[in-house]
């Protein structure tokens, strides 16, 4: 029972920041209706710059703000700059756009930060919290920050007209142009907050997986899985279906032998596929139809 | 009824089609000729390493033309066919490490387990529309590797360390090296299934193919079965790129997990967008890109391929959506547009 719930416990954590993936992945299909396959490269990218400054001797909490105010604008900026030209293009189009990212990206990290793994520190530390074996102190400030970020995202779409006009433009951007609402700059600035969700991911992960270019190949892969699961139409869905891909990927770790640790990857593999093909809108998602 | 004038008759008069259907193969039958017979000549001329870094385009070719087959004439998405690559090229190499099979019966191997696992793959497939495939096929690549470092099969995929495989040798009545004999394998097998590939797309089954990619419900309503070809379209696809596989590990006498991974997928990609989607000769001229270009890109920098794939990516997508054979065309067109009154 102990290992259990240390166990459910250990995957909340890593759940919190799939939870944060899947959040991003989910930020940007409803703005424009495709996977980004490049988000777990723009957080490593983001994450790499947090440790840039971080090594320039800025304080921790100041680099993690200029970080995520970095990130958000170079989310803006691709959108605008790469993604706008071939919004009316054909799919295969935009899925090459978004590989290209991913390629881009990963190789220019290597490029200027070198491919060894280098250490990322926590602000919370490593110390048992409460003293118990459950959970340390660092596992419990990802599952904090996440719960903090999904607070103020809540406020935001609920609360303030901006948020208002963003759902407005998701929904249904035709209307949306017509009341007034600039729905190209909405689903820029749904970019711009995908990426700088996407970098606190970067920087809460770090610590656990350690920073070098491919480090989140792994994580993206349990942030669609998490997305998928809870729905993608759905932020709240995929924040759950993020926690329970991580409890779920804890408990096969400790409870399948052999398959469940070694074959993470595969795991993740066989949930997708699975959820898609017998619930594609997945948990908490609306079912879309499409006129033919 | 008889009063229809007699302008309106002369005008409906079929006018003579055009050379272009007719001329046009004949030509393009010495094209593939010439090229036949020089890429049979240049062993007797070429060094080894240049041989080994032509067999290696003729199997990056062959690989993207699997690729070609799904996306390109039956509108499927994978970026999962490293995964397939990975296949064929362990199958050939467990069969030759741990049962001594003979070379050339491990490339039919590789087809056929990249077929039936293909096909299977492709039953899931069926349900999941381009996005959701992609996903599907971009968490197979992703986990390819750690399927074959998985320690239950280790006893025949050598784990982590993979497995080195013995290259053949000529037969004795030739006066052939290792690298020139294996170069004219690949090459007789690249002829073999890029006419076999150019005849299915003629065929009924390609007419079919296409007319699913181009407009899947009327094709449904010509009573076309759209799942058999959706699936089978899968596992021809995964049985090229398989065999591709099975040939770079005789030609590279190694394989290792790790080479196996999305980056590969992400070549394959670059190949076919560089070569052209729906264009069979494409395929080649993507096999030159993915093996010169890298090679280019490591001598100013390494590590720099990727980035160098993502900008010429990007750049084709946004210029020449068509790659390089729909360039070709575009200027053909061109060059005929001119030299016409």
């Amino acid at each position: 029972m102990e290992l259990l719930l240390q166990q459910v416990m250990a995957g909340l954590a890593n759940g919190a920041i799939y939870a944060c993936m899947a959040l991003a992945v989910v930020m940007i299909y409803q703005a424009i209706d495709h996977l980004n396959f490049a988000q777990g490269e723009m957080a490593m990218f983001s994450t790499f710059i947090a440790w840039q400054m971080i090594a320039w001797g800025l304080p921790y909490w100041v680099a993690f703000a200029l970080t995520v105010l970095v990130s958000f604008v170079a989310g803006v900026l691709i959108d605008r700059v790469l993604f706008r030209p071939v919004q009316n293009a054909p799919i295969l189009s935009q899925i090459v756009a978004f590989i290209a990212l991913f390629s881009i990206l990963n190789s220019s990290a290597g490029q200027i930060w070198d491919f060894t793994i280098k250490n990322f520190p926590t602000p919370f530390g490593h110390k048992p919290l409460f003293g118990g074996t459950l959970i340390d102190t660092h596992e419990a400030g990802m599952i904090g920050v996440t719960l903090a970020l999904l607070g103020l995202l809540y406020l935001f779409f609920r609360g303030t007209r901006l948020g208002l006009a963003m759902r407005a433009a998701a929904a249904n951007p035709e209307s949306a142009r017509l009341v007034g609402i600039r729905v190209g700059w909405m689903t820029a600035l749904g970019w711009g907050m995908a990426a700088a969700i996407g970098a606190v991911a970067g920087m809460l992960i770090a610590p656990v997986v350690f920073l070098e270019p491919n480090m989140m190949i792994g994580v993206l892969l349990y942030g669609f899985a998490g997305a998928v699961l809870g729905g993608l139409t759905s932020p709240a869905g995929a924040v759950i279906g993020g926690f329970l891909v991580g409890i779920i990927e804890n408990l096969a770790g400790t409870f399948i032998p052999y398959v469940g640790r070694e074959l993470k990857l595969t795991l993740a593999l066989i949930l997708i596929v699975v959820v898609l093909m017998f619930r594609p809108s997945g948990i908490f998602g609306r079912r879309v139809v499409s006129r033919v | 009824m008889t009063t229809v004038p007699k302008d309106a008759v002369a005008g409906a008069v079929p006018v003579p089609v055009q050379g272009s259907l007719r001329v046009r193969p004949t030509v393009r039958h010495l094209v593939v000729a010439a090229t036949i017979v020089i890429a049979a000549l240049i062993p007797l001329v070429a060094q080894s390493f240049v041989l080994f870094q032509l067999t290696e385009v003729m199997i990056y070719g062959l690989a993207i033309l699997g690729l070609n087959l799904l996306t390109g004439f039956n509108g499927q998405f994978s970026l999962g066919h490293s995964a397939f690559y990975g296949l064929g090229a362990y199958t050939a190499a467990i069969l030759i490490h741990n049962y001594e099979v003979s070379y050339l019966w491990t490339l039919p191997a590789a087809g056929g387990v990249c077929f039936v696992v293909g096909f299977l793959f492709g039953l899931p497939a069926l349900r999941l529309q381009n996005l959701y495939l992609a996903l599907a096929t971009f968490a197979l690549a992703t986990a390819m590797p750690q399927i074959l470092k998985f320690h239950a099969l280790e006893a025949w995929t050598g784990g982590v360390q993979g497995l080195v495989v013995d290259q053949p040798d000529a037969p004795d009545f030739l006066p052939l090296n290792t690298d020139q004999w294996l170069y004219y394998v690949t090459l007789v097998v690249v002829i073999i299934m890029f006419a076999a590939a150019a005849n299915l797309i003629r065929s009924r089954t390609g007419r079919a193919m296409m007319a699913i990619r181009d407009n899947p419900i009327a094709a449904a309503a010509m009573g076309i079965n759209a799942s058999l070809y959706k699936t089978l379209t899968f596992g021809v696809s995964a049985l090229y790129t398989g065999v591709a596989g099975a040939l770079s590990a005789l030609a590279v006498a190694y394989v290792a997990p790790d080479s196996f991974n999305i980056f590969l997928s992400i070549s394959l990609l670059v190949g076919l967008v560089i070569g052209g989607v729906g264009s069979i000769p494409g395929c080649l001229f993507g096999g030159l890109f993915v093996l010169y270009v890298p090679n280019i890109a490591n001598s100013l920098s390494t590590g720099l391929a990727g980035a160098i794939y993502g900008i010429i990516l990007l750049i084709v997508i946004y210029v020449m959506p068509a790659g390089a054979a729909g360039f070709t065309r575009f200027a053909l067109a061109r060059m005929q547009g001119l030299r016409r009154p």
